[in-house]
């Protein structure tokens, strides 16, 4: 009952271009049926997200940890909540980062969790820079 | 109880089977000669009340799986179309959806029964766990058919039970994987939760069979809580228990055919009618109603194993009951304070579905964690507690003598269990309506639509003229893919003739194709065809209007609703209000103001709309005084527009509702004569056993 090969196959690495991507705007692209949240952060975003005490976490991850090296701006994350799956909404809650409408978890610019019931920091899919302005998910 | 049977068939052709395999035998000694206590009250008559809703459930299930698609691209469809184009495909369907909840209002009646009676004490332990463990089934099989629609609640509810599985340490993962199928819930999840929800209802049916089973070795609790002794403390099955049963059946039909032919949205969520949406949460993801005590509970805790963990707890706790719960004496009758704490534990449970039903936010949260430390309580503290310091009444000596202890006061007993039914039906279930989304609009007013009530009809004029405002007005942005244009012509509906449908049809450019050549064509349209969308696809539509698809209209009518509030939603179950749809989507036509009112911004893009929750839509004013000409002298204004097109799409979206209500007047006339026969019969039969 795992997923067959056809299913395997449509889930290899997608390539996404960054350049449409305002600064302060983020898309929503599909990747294996999840919607994978490319942000452009602002750099109050970026500011907020890396001058926060590690130790008020719940789930204790520094910034630099979750954003390629010299990509700063840019934060991609697996737009499913680590609770019980639900897509959070970007860009409400009070951390200027992701809300949760189903049960309430509140994630910051880092898509790290804050508030609510959720364990953990949303996951960062793998990816790599192809080149400035395109990254290649999976 | 149930021996070897002496029964001997009288027919040669019987007697000559019998020999061989005794099944008359069987039959006989369990069903006929097999005693009963003369004491039963109406509470046990749920047993049979369940027997039939599975039976049902089982029938309709798989004559709804002839007409269903099990593909995610067009299982909502496929629905749809039982609904509109398989006989009596509505009916089929209603009685299989509501059945579902009917079914657990009757499991969880038996349930407190067992538990007020104490049902599950020695010798009735194997036998209470088999129940349990039929419960669990019910729950996933009813969580598998909710999906199986594959609308909004049931993608996210899928979703989010899914992963109720990653909580478990090490192999939630793998465990999640395996229900989908894939990475994310999709066709595949949507195939196999198919298979499985037919598979499951018949293994529930082996394990009712056990669990009758080991009734028919222990032989039947009873109010009393005290043995069979004598003769004289039994009735025969047949006729007694028979048409005691048959009578409470055709109350709790009634009860169901209520749901079935007046309210069969009353116990579902709106949101199930717009098609399931991968990118799209909703504000508010709610389980069925039976569900609601469960999720109050995972929801409360704030850890997120734990949460599952007590979910969980809450239902395995129930077959560690005969351990828990030492007292000797069975019937809380004779326990004055077992019977005060189990009412509390019903409001408790009560509390918890209505609070699970709502947004899980303040007070909401602090009071979920109270009631779920009450529900545990009940059953670690309180119980255990009680059987030892309680000192029970005296029981009676035997049956007998219980029934003549009370052969008055007789009378109210039947009443006043059909009154409780009703009441905590609409109480229990309508506490769903409350979790409705209504996030900053102003409720809509209530209209009066010539289809509420009972005797409801769709007011013809209003539908032709709701088409006309229809097709020169929505109809340049809205689709309504599932109407096609031979439904003009049906009965129910606008009240066109089959010819003037095909000539409305023939207005229309129809894609057709490829030809002999390969080529896509367009030719005029047929009877048999769909109303073509304006947009060819999601993107298109949604590149063509700043961003926001227009909907499609087919279901609007039942897919958007908005808060109904308590005591409301209460009152709605007896007034058969059932128009929150069509009163939102009148309400969002003339909810259009120009001056927005201070304190509100409206983004560049949208505009204000009083009813439209956050008050920002998309969609400019659509309509406009004078707009639309009607041939009939009609008002051509913009409240006569929204009034027909609304009941317009009333039909659109539930075509069948005349038929509906007029089937649903001769089964209750049926009903309620069935009814009255069997009481009647039942009071001959048991004159003497009182």
């Amino acid at each position: 009952m795992n997923p067959d090969a056809a299913t395997i196959a449509a889930g290899a690495p997608i390539e996404v271009d960054l350049t449409p991507i305002a600064e302060g705007q983020d898309i929503k692209v599909f990747w294996r049926g999840k919607p994978i949240y490319i942000s452009h952060r602002t750099k109050k975003q970026i500011q907020e997200a890396q001058s926060v005490a590690l130790s008020s976490l719940p789930d204790p991850q520094p910034d630099s940890a979750r954003v390629k090296a010299g990509h700063d701006q840019w934060l991609v994350v697996i737009g499913i909540c680590t609770h019980l799956g639900c897509i959070p909404i970007a860009h409400e809650g009070n951390y200027d980062g992701f809300f949760c409408p189903c049960h309430g978890s509140q994630y910051d610019s880092s898509g790290r969790i804050r508030q609510g019931p959720a364990p953990a920091n949303l996951a960062v899919p793998p990816y790599t820079f192809v080149s400035d302005t395109k990254i290649q998910i999976g | 109880m149930s021996g070897p049977s002496d029964f001997q068939p009288t027919n040669p052709a019987l007697k000559w089977i019998e020999r061989r395999l005794p099944i008359f035998g069987l039959i006989h000694s369990s069903f006929v000669a097999y005693p009963t206590p003369r004491n039963l009250n109406y509470w046990w008559t749920f047993g049979a009340i369940l027997s039939m809703m599975l039976a049902l459930q089982i029938l309709t299930g798989v004559i709804l799986a002839m007409h269903y698609t099990p593909h995610a691209d067009f299982a909502f469809k496929s629905v749809e179309l039982i609904v509109r184009d398989v006989n009596y495909g509505w009916l089929l369907r209603n009685m299989h959806a509501c059945g579902a909840s009917m079914f657990f209002f009757a499991v969880y009646i038996h349930m407190f029964r067992g538990l007020y009676y104490g049902s599950y004490k020695e010798p009735r332990e194997v036998l209470w766990i088999l129940g349990v463990i039929i419960y669990l089934l019910m729950m996933a099989t009813g969580f598998m058919g909710y999906v199986l629609p594959w609308g909004q609640m049931s993608f996210w509810g899928a979703t989010v039970i899914t992963n109720l599985f990653s909580a478990i340490p090490y192999f939630g993962e793998s465990i999640v994987t395996l229900l989908w199928g894939g990475y994310a819930v999709g066709n595949p999840t949507l195939n196999r939760f198919f298979s499985l929800h037919y598979l499951l209802p018949f293994v529930i049916a082996g394990v009712v069979v056990l669990h009758v089973w080991a009734l028919h070795v222990a032989g039947q609790n009873n109010p009393a809580g005290v043995e069979m002794k004598t003769e004289k403390d039994s009735v025969p099955f047949t006729p007694h228990a028979t048409i005691k049963d048959m009578f409470g059946v055709s109350c709790f039909l009634i009860f169901y055919s209520w749901f079935i032919f007046y309210m069969p949205n009353y116990l579902g969520d709106a949101d199930n009618y717009i098609p399931a949406n991968p990118g799209v949460t909703p504000a508010h993801i709610v389980p069925e109603w039976y569900y609601l005590p469960f999720y109050a509970i995972l929801r409360s805790i704030p850890n997120k194993l734990a949460g599952v963990a007590c979910m969980f707890g809450a239902i395995i706790i129930l077959a560690f009951l005969p351990w828990l719960d030492n007292a000797r004496t069975r019937s809380s009758k004779y326990r004055p304070l077992a019977k005060q704490f189990f009412w509390i534990f019903v409001v408790v449970c009560i509390g918890l579905g209505y609070l699970g039903s709502q947004p899980p936010e303040g007070i909401y949260v602090i009071a979920g964690r109270i009631l779920t430390v009450c529900y545990f309580a009940y059953f670690l503290i309180v119980l255990p507690l009680l059987s030892r310091i309680e000192t029970p009444r005296p029981v009676p000596n035997s049956i007998a003598d219980d029934v003549l202890a009370k052969s008055k006061g007789k009378v109210a007993t039947a009443a006043s269990v059909m009154l409780a039914l009703v009441v905590a039906g609409g109480l229990f279930a309508g506490s769903t309506q409350t979790a409705k989304a209504e996030e900053g609009g102003d409720a809509p007013p209530a209209q009066k639509w010539s289809f509420s009530g009972p005797f409801g009809t769709y007011d013809r004029g209003s539908l032709q003229r709701g088409l006309k405002v229809y097709k020169e007005v929505c109809a340049a942005c809205h689709g309504l893919s599932y109407v096609a244009f031979r439904n003009l012509a049906d009965p129910g509906g606008p009240g066109y003739s089959p010819a003037q449908a095909s000539a409305f049809a023939s207005e229309y450019k129809i894609k057709d194709g490829p030809n002999d050549q390969g080529e896509m064509f367009e030719r005029p349209g047929r009877a048999a065809d769909y109303f073509p969308s304006p947009f060819p696809n999601e993107q298109a539509a949604r590149a063509a209007n700043g961003g926001a698809a227009p909907p499609d209209l087919s279901l609007i009518a039942k897919a958007r609703s908005y808060k109904r509030g308590f005591p409301r939603f209460v009152i709605d179950f007896f007034s058969q209000y059932q128009e929150q749809g069509p009163d939102y989507v009148d309400a969002i036509l003339q909810g259009f103001e120009d001056k927005v009112p201070a304190g509100v911004t409206i983004p560049e893009g949208s505009y204000y709309n009083k009813y439209f929750p956050g008050h920002a839509i998309k969609m400019p004013k659509p309509l406009s005084d004078g707009q639309v000409t009607f041939d009939d002298g009609s008002p051509a204004t913009v409240a006569q527009y929204a009034h027909d097109v609304t009941t317009f799409l009333m039909w659109a979206a539930e075509p069948h509702m005349e038929a509906r209500k007029r089937l649903g007047m001769q089964v209750f006339a049926f009903l309620i004569i069935f009814a009255g026969l069997m009481y009647f019969t039942k009071k001959k039969v048991w004159a003497d056993a009182h």
